[in-house]
């Protein structure tokens, strides 16, 4: 368990050292919601009935884009033979390396989204959603991508397949947490929407990491 | 019995095995795909009564539904081909389930575009983002991720293990993305046939239907014999049974 936490902690001190980690896909995550107003239709009626749509498929993608990395430098600098080395649980270890993506992508996506969401013009019913929404589903794409990180860590220019295998995964959680947002936005009850991204996170939660596991032992065997 | 499985299961781990029992099943799959093709297709498309509301257009079921059922059992036959691959370490498994994704895959394209002309004049269009469409899209993609991942890897052997992981996962996330895509209001007809329930289609359309099924079933692993059985000549072609059968 402690190289576990002295690997988060690790990882915390490198977050903090290197800002663009966490501050590139949060700008991403700007940019990509300023395009579709350019795009679409700046009109604020049609604009708040896309707002939560938009704001989740851009935390999407700046989730994306910040997995490249999750792996990359532990499978280069001989960490990950490491960690298999000493007999810790690798199941540990994703959930941590999971929690550390969380905590410089998701969560700050989460605490970025109102400002968003006031450009967009988002109904003031569903920022509850929104936020919620984030908070429980943005996770799942955390742990999803762990997966798809680990099993791309080896392989030259891995970005672009990394997404291209996990992109279909992450459609339930898209589905469920823009229904939550555009439910709240026209005032109807959203807990069931909610209800379902928690299942989805608690599978996530018990399952993703043997893929994991499994996927960065691949890594080795090369 | 279970001695019976439990050393079927072991030969079939053995590519030479393998290339000798499926070289006498080639010539039953071929008569029976194409006996079951050709009845089914002639007697769905010429003697089947027209429906009541779709008129001819609906023929083209006999061509879609079975793909459509394929594309989605191919994929579970993959993923559990994978999971034996990975447990066992049987390079038979990994060998049919790098054999059945681009074939399932082909098979989900069939029912898309199928279903794309079936929809034009039906809903009249060609496209729409209906549960049952989206689902079978996202499938595609799926496939599309086991197929891109098993070629980017460096070694063939991290490849399937890839591509059996993925495959892996995927298999859990189908049931959450069905239910999820359904989660919106449906267009799509539902299913025409469910094993729990009467088939709402009368006996004259069905008969062919089920006809259709087998035959494309036995197409399916005719297909995915054969390609498995090149994949046995390519890796064993240093043995020495493979060179015998080369040089005959």
């Amino acid at each position: 368990m402690s190289l576990v936490l002295a690997t988060v902690k690790r990882d915390f001190l490198l977050a903090a050292r290197n800002p663009g980690e966490w501050l590139n896909p949060l700008m991403f995550f700007l940019m990509v919601a300023a395009l579709f107003p350019l795009a679409v239709d700046p009109d604020p009626k049609f604009l708040s009935k896309i707002a939560g749509g938009v704001i989740w498929v851009a935390a999407l993608l700046a989730t994306l884009l910040s997995l490249d990395a999750l792996f990359k430098a532990d499978v280069e600098d001989g960490s990950l033979e490491q960690w298999l080395a000493s007999g810790e649980s690798l199941y540990a270890m994703a959930l941590g390396k999971a929690l550390v993506h969380w905590c410089i992508s998701g969560l700050p996506l989460t605490m970025m989204s109102p400002v968003l969401a006031l450009m967009l013009n988002m109904p003031d019913e569903a920022y509850g959603a929104l936020i919620l929404s984030l908070a429980v589903g943005t996770p799942v794409l955390s742990l999803l991508g762990a997966v798809g990180a680990a099993l791309t860590a080896g392989v030259r220019s891995g970005g672009l397949l990394l997404s291209l295998l996990i992109l279909p995964l992450y459609i339930p959680v898209l589905i469920f947490a823009a229904s939550a947002v555009y439910s709240a936005g026209i005032g109807m009850d959203y807990n069931g929407q909610l209800g379902f991204l928690g299942a989805i996170l608690a599978l996530a939660m018990c399952l993703t990491p043997f893929a994991v596991a499994a996927a960065l032992k691949l890594n080795l065997s090369r | 019995m279970w001695d019976w499985i439990v050393r079927l299961y072991h030969r079939l781990g053995s590519p030479k095995w393998f290339y000798e029992i499926t070289g006498k099943w080639i010539p039953w799959l071929v008569g029976l795909s194409a006996i079951a093709g050709v009845v089914g297709l002639v007697w769905g498309l010429a003697y089947a009564p027209a429906d009541y509301q779709q008129g001819n257009s609906f023929r083209i079921i006999y061509i879609h539904v079975p793909a459509a059922i394929l594309a989605q059992s191919a994929y579970m036959m993959m993923a559990v081909a994978g999971a034996v691959f990975l447990i066992w370490r049987m390079k038979m498994a990994a060998w049919v389930a790098k054999t059945i994704a681009p074939i399932g895959a082909s098979f989900c394209l069939i029912a898309l575009l199928t279903g794309a002309i079936w929809g034009k004049p039906t809903w009249g269009t060609w496209w729409v983002w209906d549960a049952r469409l989206t689902s079978m899209l996202l499938l595609l993609f799926l496939y599309f991720g086991v197929m891109a991942i098993q070629q980017a890897m460096e070694s063939e052997d991290s490849g399937h293990k890839a591509a059996s992981i993925l495959a892996l996962v995927g298999l859990v996330n189908i049931p959450i993305i069905k239910y999820s895509v359904e989660w919106w209001n449906t267009l799509h007809q539902p299913a025409t046939l469910k094993l729990t329930e009467k088939p709402s289609m009368a006996t004259e359309m069905l008969i062919p239907l089920l006809i259709m099924i087998v035959a494309t079933y036995a197409f399916f692993a005719l297909l995915v014999i054969l390609r498995t059985r090149n994949e046995i000549l390519l890796h064993e072609r240093k043995r020495k049974w493979v060179k015998q059968i080369l040089e005959s």
